[in-house]
């Protein structure tokens, strides 16, 4: 982060300034001045997203060397889709990880998820928008039932999630009956999930979008905090930060739309990613969050209602996983009994990790699911386009999920020598 | 002298068969300083919690806010009369930053009901302005303070309420001798807005750098009440300990007399 202190005092009917402290290091408005300011935090252990988009870059460059298909518009289009289901469980184990706790329940709460949005949709002929309603319900009750006995009865969330691993996964074999798979309609409500892409005008309009509410409220922001006198964003750096949000996003969408265009599950699970994002960081209830993750018991004493959100968060977590195992019977057209039961539940929390989320509660960010997703499903996508086996997948990825916990270990000490809190 | 804005009189507890406090008057006023002193066990720990709410009073006593009889029953009658307690584990969230910690529970907020980050961190300048309190940036996590910084700003959180009547327990326990100063300073600037201050430490150097009065408990009893300008060290020790005869008292005849003495008691 850097700041700079208003040093014209002249400029407009200022407000009192408070005069800089002489031991806060500024940043120079300058590349040269970033470039500091980077490398400064860096070495303290403040690494941001900078690691997981090297290897997202080193990833594509192997893979694309091997196999000149995998950076094909189509190739990357269908990353996103396959993406979407683990992703957004990844962003709710990530809730859970915020408070340092765990859920290994998701895989199985997204299997169930499934199997009652199937048995709704196809044995009781309940409209599909409704039966995906009922199954996202159905995950929601789940997650409160574990938050209910982790945070009010004690047990810890480790134990509970795992009684929920077993327990949902019979719920969800029982519900499949003798059928062993059921199959969706493949042109309904459930199917549109998945098969849905936008026309490129809806693309670039959602682009445009995105920007110019980012800018218009960097911008409004940080003209406040210069007419209150607190450190402030100097405009040249909003150009940056803009420039390097504009580059993915508007790159994104340019090779989606090469192909079919941005296709609707993308969208459900990036638009999920950012309104917890905005939930996390510029809510109370996000504060909350971090600060019971943090430390449960200043929590408490600051009138938290630390019972209410651990609750809360495990009905996140469920509902969205429970999403996500109703994108995972849209691609398929079908669910079966084993739906989630494979390795979604590790996916989902190796992603987080690798995306950046502490272990240890209270330290992280919801673009982790993201980053996190996108580094396992390209990884996943390449593979087999060189037709490699599951087995070696599931080695790269663990090698890549070590990576990336070292590389938190390492920056945890990073950010204790440089006093910047351990977890 | 004025009504005092918080008075106990004949206050016991009871825990099961032990009394810890019995027949216990306190008083603290405007812009005082009062230490609460008291060897290990002698009470000032469950007297604090009487004051902030954690255990309630046996009845028989009263509390007096201003002259009118109160009943502290909880933490948050506690914190609504206007007392505001900071206990040794300063119960700050290591992970956000100072102004998050000092809002916490307790966030400005503007439309579309997001937090008003700005507001926030303006309001939190003043605050640690008015205490002459300067740390680099707010926006940095707690975890990266010193034992001092982080002490400070528990006691100016608890600032944010408004507070008549603070009490700080053990503030300077952990603390190295210049942050030692700092929060003595901060506590000093406390009695001078007009905030009654309750100073539980077992340190007679810092009571004596800012008291005013000196209350001092004994196996759950009044041992007495100093003014600290007129009294000397000893009489407090020995009010602490209970006898003029006490291993600090023998300690310093020990160690003052010019020849070793010879003979044991």
């Amino acid at each position: 982060m850097t700041q700079q202190i208003d040093a014209s005092k002249a400029e407009g009917a200022a407000a009192p300034q408070a005069p800089r402290d002489p031991r806060l290091l500024t940043t120079v408005a300058s590349p040269k001045g970033w470039l500091q300011a980077a490398r400064r935090n860096l070495r303290g252990g403040e690494l941001g997203p900078f690691p997981v988009i090297i290897g997202l870059v080193l990833i594509a460059i192997v893979f694309q060397s091997l196999n000149d298909r995998f950076l094909s518009p189509q190739n990357l289009s269908n990353l996103t889709v396959q993406i979407a289901a683990i992703g957004l469980m990844t962003a709710g184990v990530l809730m859970v990880l915020l408070l340092g706790e765990i859920d290994l329940s998701i895989g199985s709460v997204a299997g169930l998820s499934a199997a009652v949005l199937a048995v709704l949709a196809v044995k009781q002929g309940m409209p599909e928008w409704l039966a995906i309603l009922a199954a996202i319900a159905v995950g929601l009750l789940i997650g409160l039932l574990h938050g209910v006995v982790f945070a009010k009865v004690g047990v810890p969330a480790f134990v509970v999630t795992l009684a929920g691993l077993l327990g949902w996964q019979g719920v969800h074999l029982y519900l499949m009956g003798s059928d062993g798979t059921i199959n969706t309609s493949p042109n309904g409500a459930i199917a549109m999930l998945t098969q849905t892409y936008f026309v490129p005008v809806v693309g670039w309009g959602l682009a445009a979008l995105a920007i110019g509410l980012y800018v218009v409220s960097v911008l409004t922001a940080e003209r406040r905090r210069r007419s209150s006198g607190l450190p402030y964003k100097p405009p040249a750096e909003i150009l940056l930060r803009t420039a390097l949000l504009a580059l993915p996003i508007l790159g994104g969408v340019w090779v989606l739309n090469q192909y079919k265009g941005v296709p609707l599950a993308f969208l459900i699970f990036l638009g999920t990613v950012v309104v917890l994002d905005l939930v996390l960081r510029k809510t109370r209830y996000g504060r909350m969050v971090y600060a019971v993750g943090g430390n449960a018991e200043a929590a408490r004493r600051a009138g938290i209602q630390v019972d209410m959100v651990r609750i809360s968060v495990f009905g996140i977590a469920s509902a969205l996983a429970a999403l996500g195992g109703i994108l995972l019977v849209s691609r398929n057209f079908a669910a079966s009994v084993s739906t989630g039961d494979g390795a979604e539940l590790m996916m989902a929390i190796a992603a987080a990790v690798i995306g950046g989320t502490s272990l240890f509660g209270g330290r992280g960010n919801a673009y982790s699911a993201l980053l996190g997703g996108l580094v396992l499903g390209a990884i996943t996508s390449g593979l087999l386009l060189l037709q490699m086996d599951t087995s070696v997948r599931f080695m790269i990825t663990a090698a890549v999920l070590l990576v990336a916990v070292v590389m938190d270990a390492a920056s945890r000490r990073g950010r204790k020598t440089h006093a910047r809190g351990g977890a | 002298m004025s009504t005092p804005v918080l008075e106990l009189s004949g206050i016991s507890k009871t825990f099961g068969a032990v009394r810890a406090l019995s027949d216990v008057d306190f008083q603290v006023g405007e812009g005082e300083v009062v230490a609460l002193l008291g060897d290990n066990g002698a009470g000032k720990s469950t007297l604090v919690k009487v004051i902030s709410g954690a255990h309630p009073a046996d009845s028989g006593g009263t509390i007096r806010w201003d002259g009118r009889p109160v009943s502290i029953n909880s933490p948050s009658d506690s914190q609504k009369l206007g007392i505001a307690t900071i206990y040794q584990d300063l119960a700050l969230c290591d992970n956000l930053d100072i102004v998050a910690n000092l809002f916490l529970g307790n966030e400005s907020l503007h439309f579309p009901g997001t937090l008003d980050e700005v507001e926030m961190e303006s309001r939190a300048m003043e605050l640690l302005d008015s205490l002459s309190v300067r740390i680099p940036s707010l926006r940095v996590p707690v975890a990266s303070l010193s034992g001092g910084q982080r002490q400070i700003i528990a006691i100016a959180r608890s600032l944010l309420g408004q507070p008549r009547v603070v009490m700080l327990d053990e503030p300077t326990a952990a603390l190295g001798v210049a942050q030692t100063a700092q929060v003595l300073d901060l506590i000093e600037r406390l009695r001078d807005q007009g905030h009654g201050v309750v100073l539980i430490s077992h340190n007679m150097a810092d009571v004596r750098a800012v008291a005013d009065r000196a209350v001092v408990l004994r196996l759950g009893r009044n041992a007495g009440d100093f003014p600290i300008a007129e009294t000397s060290y000893e009489e407090i020790v020995a009010a602490i300990t209970g006898a003029a005869d006490n291993p600090v008292s023998r300690r310093s005849e020990r160690t003052a007399s010019p020849v070793p003495a010879t003979e044991d008691k």
